[in-house]
C-alpha cells in the first residue's frame, strides 16, 4: 500500500472540472453568435478543437508525458474555443489551424506545458495571426449578410471565393475608419444611426454576443471559479477612460456602453483576463492587472492601428504580471500593521 | 459572554463525520497484552529511564525522569514487570525507533500510593514541578509540557486564558465526549490554570457542532460558581488551531515568529490537558491514559479511555474494524498520517485512530501541474500564498520560501484540500522546512569546523614561534658557555686555531650544539619509553604487538615525542 | 567636416566615460576579495584536501582566480556544485569524485597504539588523545574528511556512515506515481 500523505479528505475539484465549467460559461455567447451572425462559428469551433487536441497529443508524446491524463484536462479545448471566438467567423480553415497550432505548440508546450505559460496562448495566437495576415483577420462578415450554412462552410474550407461582401469590418473598425476618414467632420451619433452596422447599443448582433459572454462570466463568478477583481477592474478601466474621453468630446469618442459591448471587451473581461496561469494572483495585483489592461485595450483600439486592442493589452500585462505579483503580496496573518 | 466573535481568513468545510463516533459514551479499554511506553512523548528533552529489565512496577510509578525544564516525566500505565528498555518503533511517519519501556501487565492494575496536591501550601513553582513530575503535557497534538506554559511573560499582563475545545478536525470526537461526561473535572482543571496565570478573562471555545458539550460545560461552570465564558464558535476548519482560535475569540493575530502566545497576553490549553491537570492535582494521578476516538472503517466506532503504550492494532480491535481496512491513520484526516507500523503504541498526543480503507478514503488522483488558480491562497488560514511556496519548494529555492513565510505554515492541509490539481502541497512545505533546518545545522557545523581549523593553524604557528624562541634562548646560553670555554682554551692552544674557532659565528655554533643536545635527548627518551599497558599481556596480544613492531621497523616509522619537529607537519595534506 | 565632428564627439564621450570609470575604480575600490569569502561560505569546511588544495580557503581562492573547476569537492556534493555555479555563473558539471554519504571516523580502541599521528593529521582537532594514551574521535566534531586514515600505522580507523535517527530524519521530496500502481508500474514520475 502506498503511504499517501494527509489530507485524506479532499474537496471535489479537478482541473478538467474547472475547464468544463469555463466551456459551459461560453455557451450563451456562442449561442447568440451562431444565431445572430451565422453558424459558421460552430465549424470554426470544431476545427480549432480538433487541431488543439491533435497538437497537444503530439507535443505530449514528444515531451514524454502521459497522454490520457493531460489530454482529458480540457485546457486545450478552452484555448481552442477562445481562438475560434476571437478570429473572424469566416476565416479560412488553415488560418484557424495555424493560430491554434501557434497557441498550443509554441505558446503553451514550448514554455513547459500546462501551468507554465507566461502569456495567454489564445492571445498569442491572435496577435501572431493579425500581424502575419492582417487582411484576412480583418474580414468580418457584414451582419446583414445571411448566407446559408453550406455557403459559409464552403468559404471556410476555401471552396468558394472570398467575395467582397465578406470584407466588412467589425463595428469598431468601421467606427474608427469612418472617424479617421472624416477627420472630425462626422458626428458619432450620425454614424451610429447606420442600422446596417450598429444595433441598439453597439454593433448589430455583436452586442448580444457580448451580453451572452457577460451572462456566462457572471455564472463563473457565482460558482467561485473566478473572483470579481480582474473582470471588474478591466471593465472599470475601459469605462473610465472611454467615459472620460466621451464626456470631453462626445462627437469624436463613442460612449462607454458602445465600447463595452464591442469587440472582445466582455469576452476578455471574464475569460481572458481571468486566465490564472498568465495573470496576476494576488487580489490587489488582479485589480491593477485588469485596470491597466482595460486602459491599454481602449488606447490601442481607438488610437492604435489594430481593430481591437484586447489581445495586445493582455499580452503587455502578462509581461508585467510577475512584477505586479511581487509588489502586491498581501500581509500575512499576524503581520498586519507592522513592517513585515 | 463575549462582546463579539472575529473571523479568520480562509478555512474549509470538510464533511465532519463526527456522528459516527459520538453516539456512545466513553468505554474503558481492557488491559492490552503488553505496553510499549516511549520515553520521549513530548516536545523537549528525552526523559531518562529509571527502571531496567526485570523490575516490577506499579500503576502510576515514574519510569522516566524529566530531563531539564522543557521535559516531563513518564509513568507506568499499569502494574506489571518491565520486560526491557529498548528501541521500539514509535508512532512517527518515518517508522523509526526510539527508546521505550516495555511492560508486561500482571492483570492486577495496582496503583502506586498517590494523593492530591496540597495546593494551599504550594507556591506556583511547586505546582509547576508537581505537574512536570506527573507528566502533564499538552494533549491537543503538540505535546508541549504544560508547566512551561503556566507563567505569564514578565511585563505582559495575561489578558485571556483560552481553553481549546473546538476539535475542528473531522472524525475526532474525544474532546466532545470528555466535556459531555467529565465537565466538572475539566472545569476544576481550568480553575487550576486560572489560579496560576491570573488572567482577566477565561474563555472556553467550543465549535457549535457540539451542543451537548456546550450545555454540559455551561452547567459545570455554573455549578462551581466560576466566571468562565463558554463560547460557541462557528464550525470551520481549522478553528481549533491555537492562533486561529485566539483570533476568533479575541481578535488578536499572533504572528508566526512569536514563540509563546503569552507575549501577547494570551495562553491556550486543550480541554483534555485541563482534565489531566486536575486528575494530577486533585487526585495525584499521573498522565497514564487518555481518551482516544476509534472511527473510520469500523463497525463499532466510539471513544475509549486507553492506556498510553497500547499497541495501535490492538486498540483498534475494540471498534471492530471491517475486513477491508488496510491501514491506520493516527490523528485526523486533515493532519494525521498513516502509521508505517501498526504495532506502534499510542502516545500522550494520540487523539484518534481512523481505520483506513480505499472505500472511505479513495486514492487520490495523480498530481497535475499547478495552474495558479489561487484556490489555495483563498483557503489558507494564515493568508500565505501556498502556490508560491510550492513553486519555490519544488525548485529547491529555499531562500525564497522563507521570503514567503514558509515557517508560518501550520500544515493544516486546507490548501491541499482545495487544490484542483491534487498537489500534495503540505508535503512540499514539510520537505522544504526540514531541508532548511538540515541546512542550518550543516552550516553551523561547517562554521564550527572552520573555526577549529583556523585555531589549529594558529596554534601550530604559535608552537613554532615558541620553539624558535626557546631555541634562540638555548643558543644564546650555549654561545655564552662556548665563548667562555673558547676563551679558556685559547690561552693554551696554538694561536693559529684561535682565529678559526673565533671566526665561527657563535650563534651558528650554539645552534648546532643545541640541535645535537636535543637529538641526544630524544634518542634517550625513545629508548627509555615503554608502552604503559604491557603487563599481563595475553599471548595473542603479545604476538600482535610483535607483528606491529616488526612492521614498524620495516616501515622505518618510530613514534615521535609530543613536541614534534616541524618537519612532520608537512606530510599532513595528502 | 561632419564626420570629423562626429569622431570628435565620440572621442570626447569615450574620454569622459573612461575618466569616470577610472575614478570609480579608485574611489570605490573594495579591499580584499569578497568573492573568495562567498565561495568559502558555500564550501563545507571539511578541510579534507580531496580537491587537491590544503584546505577549503585555498580552493576558494583558486576558484575565484578561475584556475580550477567547481566540481572538485565531494563533501559539498552536487548541491555545492550547483550553488557555486549559481554564484559564479559557470556551468554545472558532474562531480569528479564519487559523492559519499555523510560519515564519521571511528578508532578501534583495541588496536590503537597511541602514536598521535592521526591527531596531527586531523585538520579540525576532532581527535582527543596524547602520546601512549588512547586516542578517540569526537563524533560530533568529525567532518568525515578521512585524512586520519592514511597516517595510522595500524589501520585502526574506519569510516562509519551516520545512521538515520529521529533527530536527523527529514521529510523527503514528494514523489507521486501518476498512474495507479496496478495499471502502469513504469509510469512513475518524480513530481
Amino acid at each position: 500500500m502506498m503511504f499517501a500523505p494527509a489530507p485524506y479528505l479532499l474537496k471535489d475539484a479537478s482541473v478538467s472540472r474547472v475547464m468544463t465549467m469555463v466551456c459551459l460559461a461560453l455557451i450563451p455567447g456562442i449561442t447568440a453568435y451562431a444565431w445572430l451572425v451565422g453558424p459558421a462559428i460552430l465549424v470554426q469551433l470544431v476545427i480549432a478543437s480538433f487541431t488543439a487536441i491533435a497538437a497537444e497529443a503530439v507535443m505530449l508524446k514528444l515531451r514524454g508525458k502521459p497522454l490520457a491524463m493531460f489530454l482529458s484536462d480540457g485546457s486545450a479545448i478552452v484555448t481552442a474555443w477562445l481562438i475560434a471566438l476571437t478570429f473572424p467567423p469566416l476565416a479560412p480553415w488553415w488560418l484557424v489551424v495555424t493560430g491554434t497550432l501557434f497557441a498550443i505548440v509554441i505558446a503553451k508546450h514550448l514554455y513547459g506545458g500546462l501551468g507554465q505559460n507566461p502569456f495567454n496562448p489564445a492571445m498569442v495566437a491572435f496577435a501572431a495571426c493579425i500581424v502575419s495576415f492582417p487582411a484576412l483577420m480583418s474580414q468580418w462578415p457584414s451582419v446583414g449578410l445571411q448566407m446559408p450554412f453550406l455557403d459559409q462552410l464552403n468559404v471556410i474550407l476555401g471552396l468558394a471565393p472570398r467575395v467582397d461582401a465578406l470584407s466588412g469590418a467589425t463595428p469598431l473598425d468601421a467606427m474608427k475608419t469612418a472617424l479617421k476618414l472624416a477627420e472630425g467632420q462626422v458626428d458619432i451619433a450620425h454614424l451610429l444611426a447606420n442600422q446596417d452596422i450598429y444595433g441598439n447599443f453597439a454593433g448589430r448582433g455583436w452586442e448580444w454576443v457580448a451580453i451572452g459572454y457577460l451572462l456566462g462570466g457572471l455564472w463563473l463568478w457565482q460558482r467561485k471559479l473566478i473572483t470579481w477583481h480582474a473582470p471588474l477592474a478591466f471593465i472599470g478601466g475601459m469605462v473610465l477612460i472611454s467615459g472620460a474621453l466621451w464626456l470631453y468630446q462626445p462627437a469624436s469618442f463613442a460612449n462607454p456602453l458602445f465600447h463595452l459591448l464591442s469587440g472582445g471587451t466582455l469576452l476578455g473581461a471574464f475569460f481572458i483576463i481571468t486566465d490564472p496561469v498568465s495573470g496576476c494572483t494576488t487580489p490587489r495585483g488582479k485589480l491593477i492587472f485588469g485596470f491597466c489592461a482595460g486602459l491599454l485595450a481602449y488606447i490601442i483600439r481607438v488610437f492604435g492601428g489594430f481593430p481591437d486592442g484586447v489581445a495586445f493589452a493582455v499580452l503587455l500585462m502578462n509581461l508585467s504580471a510577475p512584477l505586479i505579483d511581487q509588489l502586491t503580496q498581501p500581509r500575512i496573518f499576524g503581520m498586519k500593521g507592522k513592517q513585515s | 459572554m463575549l462582546a463579539k466573535l472575529f473571523k479568520f481568513y480562509g478555512g474549509v468545510k470538510p464533511p465532519s463525520n463526527k456522528t459516527l463516533s459520538n453516539q456512545q459514551p466513553i468505554r474503558p479499554a481492557p488491559l492490552p497484552s503488553c505496553l510499549v511506553v516511549p520515553l520521549h512523548q513530548h516536545i523537549g528533552g528525552t526523559p531518562r529511564p529509571l527502571v531496567q529489565a526485570g523490575d516490577p512496577v506499579l500503576k502510576g510509578q515514574k519510569i522516566g525522569e524529566a530531563d531539564g525544564w522543557i521535559s516531563a516525566a513518564v509513568h507506568a500505565p499499569t502494574s506489571g514487570t518491565v520486560v526491557e528498555v529498548a528501541m521500539h518503533v514509535r508512532p512517527h511517519v518515518s517508522g523509526l525507533e526510539s527508546l521505550c519501556v516495555v511492560i508486561e501487565p500482571d492483570g492486577k492494575d495496582e496503583w502506586i500510593a498517590h494523593g492530591p496536591a496540597d495546593r494551599a501550601a504550594m507556591s506556583p513553582a511547586d505546582i509547576c514541578q508537581f505537574l512536570q513530575e506527573h507528566g502533564i503535557v499538552g494533549l491537543g497534538g503538540a505535546g508541549f509540557p504544560t508547566h512551561g506554559k503556566l507563567k505569564a511573560t514578565p511585563g505582559v499582563p495575561m489578558a485571556e486564558l483560552i481553553i481549546n475545545a473546538a476539535e475542528c478536525e473531522p472524525y475526532i470526537t474525544c474532546d466532545d465526549l470528555l466535556m459531555r461526561e467529565r465537565a466538572d473535572d475539566v472545569v476544576r482543571g481550568i480553575a487550576v490554570f486560572r489560579d496560576m496565570l491570573q488572567p482577566t478573562q477565561v474563555i472556553i471555545g467550543v465549535e457549535d457542532n457540539k451542543p451537548e458539550a456546550i450545555a454540559a460545560m455551561q452547567k459545570a461552570v455554573e455549578a462551581q460558581g466560576e466566571a468562565f465564558a463558554v463560547v460557541p464558535v462557528p464550525t470551520l476548519y481549522p478553528a481549533g488551531g491555537a492562533k486561529q482560535l485566539i483570533r476568533v475569540l479575541t481578535g488578536k493575530e499572533v504572528p508566526g515568529a512569536m514563540r509563546s502566545t503569552a507575549d501577547m497576553g494570551v495562553q491556550v490549553f486543550n480541554v483534555g490537558t485541563a482534565y489531566a491537570a486536575w486528575r494530577a492535582i486533585g487526585h495525584g494521578e499521573p498522565l497514564i491514559s487518555r481518551i482516544v476516538t476509534l472511527t473510520g472503517n469500523v463497525r463499532g466506532a466510539g471513544n475509549v479511555e486507553a492506556l498510553i503504550g497500547t499497541p495501535m492494532d490492538e486498540l483498534l480491535q475494540l471498534a471492530e474494524p471491517n475486513p477491508d481496512t488496510d491501514g491506520i491513520i493516527m490523528g485526523g484526516p486533515m493532519m494525521g498520517f498513516l502509521v508505517p507500523n501498526e504495532h506502534a503504541p499510542i502516545v500522550k498526543t494520540s487523539n484518534c485512530l481512523i481505520a483506513h480503507s480505499e472505500r472511505l478514503f479513495p486514492p487520490k488522483a495523480p498530481e497535475m501541474p499547478c495552474i495558479r488558480c489561487g484556490a489555495c491562497a483563498r483557503a489558507c488560514p494564515h493568508e500565505l500564498q501556498p502556490f508560491e511556496l510550492y513553486w519555490h519548494a519544488r525548485a529547491k529555492d529555499f531562500g525564497k520560501t522563507q521570503q514567503y513565510h514558509i515557517f508560518d505554515c501550520i500544515e493544516c492541509g486546507c490548501c491541499s484540500f482545495v487544490c484542483p490539481s491534487r498537489i500534495p502541497l503540505v508535503q512540499y512545505f514539510r520537505f522544504a522546512k526540514s531541508e532548511i533546518w538540515a541546512r542550518e545545522k550543516e552550516k553551523k557545523a561547517a562554521d564550527e569546523a572552520k573555526q577549529r581549523f583556523e585555531f589549529k593553524q594558529f596554534r601550530e604557528e604559535r608552537e613554532k614561534a615558541e620553539k624558535a624562541e626557546k631555541l634562540a634562548k638555548a643558543a644564546a646560553a650555549q654561545a655564552a658557555k662556548k665563548a667562555a670555554e673558547a676563551a679558556a682554551a685559547a690561552s693554551e692552544a696554538p694561536a693559529t686555531e684561535q682565529p678559526a674557532e673565533a671566526a665561527l659565528d657563535p650563534a651558528e655554533a650554539a645552534k648546532k650544539a643545541a640541535i645535537a643536545a636535543a637529538m641526544a635527548r630524544a634518542k634517550a627518551q625513545r629508548e627509555a619509553a615503554q608502552p604503559k599497558n604491557t603487563d599481563e599481556l595475553t599471548p595473542e596480544q603479545a604476538r600482535e604487538m610483535a607483528e606491529i613492531e616488526a612492521r614498524r621497523q620495516q616501515a622505518g616509522i618510530v613514534p615521535e615525542p609530543a613536541d614534534a619537529q616541524p618537519a612532520t607537519t608537512e606530510t599532513k595534506p595528502e | 567636416m561632419d564626420i570629423l565632428l562626429a569622431i570628435a564627439i565620440m572621442a570626447l564621450g569615450a574620454v569622459v566615460l573612461g575618466a569616470a570609470l577610472g575614478f570609480a575604480s579608485i574611489k570605490f575600490k573594495v579591499e580584499g576579495d569578497p568573492l573568495v569569502e562567498k565561495i568559502d561560505a558555500i564550501l563545507p569546511q571539511t578541510q579534507c584536501g580531496q580537491c587537491g588544495f590544503p584546505g577549503c580557503k585555498p580552493y576558494a581562492e583558486a576558484i575565484a582566480k578561475g584556475e580550477v573547476d567547481i566540481n572538485l569537492c565531494p563533501p559539498g556534493g552536487m548541491e555545492g556544485v550547483q550553488r557555486l555555479a549559481d554564484l559564479l555563473g559557470r556551468e554545472v558539471k558532474p562531480l569528479e569524485a564519487e559523492e559519499k554519504p555523510k560519515q564519521v571516523a571511528r578508532i578501534d580502541e583495541n588496536t590503537c597504539i597511541g602514536c598521535t599521528l592521526c591527531i596531527q593529521a586531523c585538520p579540525v582537532d576532532a581527535i582527543v588523545g596524547a602520546a601512549k594514551q588512547m586516542h578517540t574521535i569526537i563524533a560530533l566534531q568529525c567532518t568525515g574528511c578521512e585524512l586520519c586514515l592514511p597516517p595510522c600505522p595500524v589501520e585502526c580507523i574506519h569510516m562509519e556512515v551516520i545512521p538515520e535517527t529521529l533527530e536527523n530524519w527529514k521529510w523527503k521530496y514528494p514523489v507521486v506515481a501518476i498512474q495507479p500502481v496496478a495499471a502502469r508500474p513504469s509510469a512513475k514520475e518524480a513530481a
